[in-house]
């Protein structure tokens, strides 16, 4: 699964203008990743520009 | 504020704030929303425009002109440095936070309201039909209709997505980019500067395009399947630490930039899309500020046509998507296919290329005849890519 690290964000849009399923949300300043509807295609990962979203296993987020 | 409006322009940027104007002016009543506290904050932008285009929509004022352009340097791979001086058509760069200021004052003063931290999560519908938006405002969550809305709501468009138009960008037509606001450098004030190479930024370039003295935004942008490996900021950090070690970093900022042609579809039944998020943007030069308020004045315009009418129908909103492909789209299209062209020269290509034009003394070294003698020396390319610019 795919994760943010929120106080690295510069809530600049990037990740959810190439996301094919629309499974980011943009608030001011809060980034949300809509983990039902995300397909882990990754493109969010390699857009962003300062390496704010990463890859995860699923068991290592929910620990 | 009312709960009621003829448009609603979702997006505070120079397209929407040029799209409320046209709007009101067309005898619309509109409301403009901005989802950040600020209009014009942060500054997601190089700044950097031609004196031409925007002379068509404001009167240059001092207060928003950061600097003023008569000259281009092209930085090969290698380091040769091509100078282009005493360009006719001059340009500027920007201080977009007085700027896009300017522009919503413009859009308010004409009569429209406008309000900011208004983030608009979703569509009223009735059935199939866009009736307005659902908004957080302040912690409280509530609708305001319209019969018209237009979607002037940056890269990241969500609301042409909610409204069925596919607005998603294909990861290679996105550039990742980077750009910091420095203090303590040496640049030229009318002057701005490319570099170009695949160690730089590649797929793209990286800008210095100067403020004043010793002040610049110093940004670059790598096309999105480069970023992957190497990012954009890793490419920046060290660019910095060759050639500008000592600056003073007073602002950072990222963002991207659909470096595509423009949607096909920009309108729709009860809506048009506009700016960045119809991705009006030289695919080229990645330039979009003119282009944006382009595109933000002929869809204000229909708007109002269309209150007037009282007709808000695909059909009819249909003439503002014919009026931009018209206008600047199916120029973006060329320009396109040079980007996919210029994509494919290698580090080597710009270096022999930069070679024969600095072999031009500088005196007669006008834009003309730097296009001469690169035409001449096969990269009919580099003729397309430098008109680009000059056209941003």
């Amino acid at each position: 699964m795919i994760i943010v690290e929120e106080n690295k964000c510069d809530f600049c849009g990037t990740c959810v203008a190439v996301c094919p399923v629309d499974a980011i949300e943009l608030f001011e300043a809060q980034i949300d990743i809509l983990h039902d509807r995300c397909i882990d295609c990754d493109l969010c990962v390699w857009i962003c520009p300062i390496e704010v979203l990463h890859t995860v296993e699923n068991e290592v987020a929910s620990a | 504020m009312k709960d009621e409006y003829d448009v609603i322009v979702v997006g505070g940027g120079p397209a929407g704030s040029t799209a409320a104007k046209f709007a009101v002016e067309g005898g619309a009543s509109v409301l403009m929303l901005e989802k950040d506290r600020d209009i014009g904050m942060p500054v997601r932008c190089g700044e950097a425009v031609g004196a031409e285009g925007l002379a068509r929509f404001i009167e240059p004022n001092d207060k928003w002109i950061a600097s003023k352009i008569n000259s281009f340097r092209l930085v090969s791979p290698a380091g040769t440095s091509v100078d282009i001086e005493g360009l006719s058509e001059g340009g500027y760069v920007l201080d977009r936070r007085i700027f896009d200021y300017e522009l919503a004052l413009l859009a308010g003063n004409a009569g429209a309201s406008i309000m900011t931290k208004a983030y608009v999560y979703d569509l009223v519908k009735e059935g199939d039909t866009i009736k307005g938006v659902k908004i957080n405002y302040l912690n409280e969550k509530m609708e305001i209709r319209s019969k018209i809305i237009i979607a002037a709501d940056g890269v990241e468009s969500r609301v042409g997505r909610w409204a069925g138009i596919k607005t998603t960008i294909k990861i290679k037509d996105m550039e990742s980019a980077i750009q910091i606001s420095v203090g303590n450098v040496d640049c030229k004030s009318n002057r701005l500067d490319f570099y170009l190479g695949s160690e730089v930024a590649p797929g793209g370039y990286l800008w210095v395009f100067p403020k004043g003295e010793h002040y610049a935004n110093i940004g670059l942008g790598v096309a999105g399947h480069y970023n992957k490996s190497r990012s954009a900021r890793k490419y920046l950090d060290d660019f910095m630490e060759k050639n500008y070690p000592e600056a003073s970093i007073l602002t950072t900022v990222v963002g991207g930039v659909p470096c595509a042609h423009t949607l096909p579809k920009i309108a729709g039944d009860n809506i048009m899309i506009a700016g960045d998020a119809a991705h009006m943007v030289n695919p080229v030069s990645g330039g979009g500020i003119v282009s944006g308020m382009q595109g933000g004045r002929l869809a204000g315009t229909r708007a109002a046509e269309a209150i007037r009418e009282g007709n808000y129908s695909y059909k009819f909103l249909s003439k503002y998507e014919k009026q931009w492909h018209k206008l600047l789209g199916k120029s973006y299209e060329r320009m396109y296919k040079i980007k996919s062209a210029v994509s494919k020269l290698t580090d080597d290509d710009f270096n022999r290329t930069a070679e024969i034009i600095s072999s031009i003394p500088q005196s007669k070294r006008t834009l003309g005849r730097v296009f001469k003698t690169a035409l001449m020396n096969h990269p009919k390319l580099l003729f397309d890519v430098v008109r680009a610019f000059a056209s941003v």
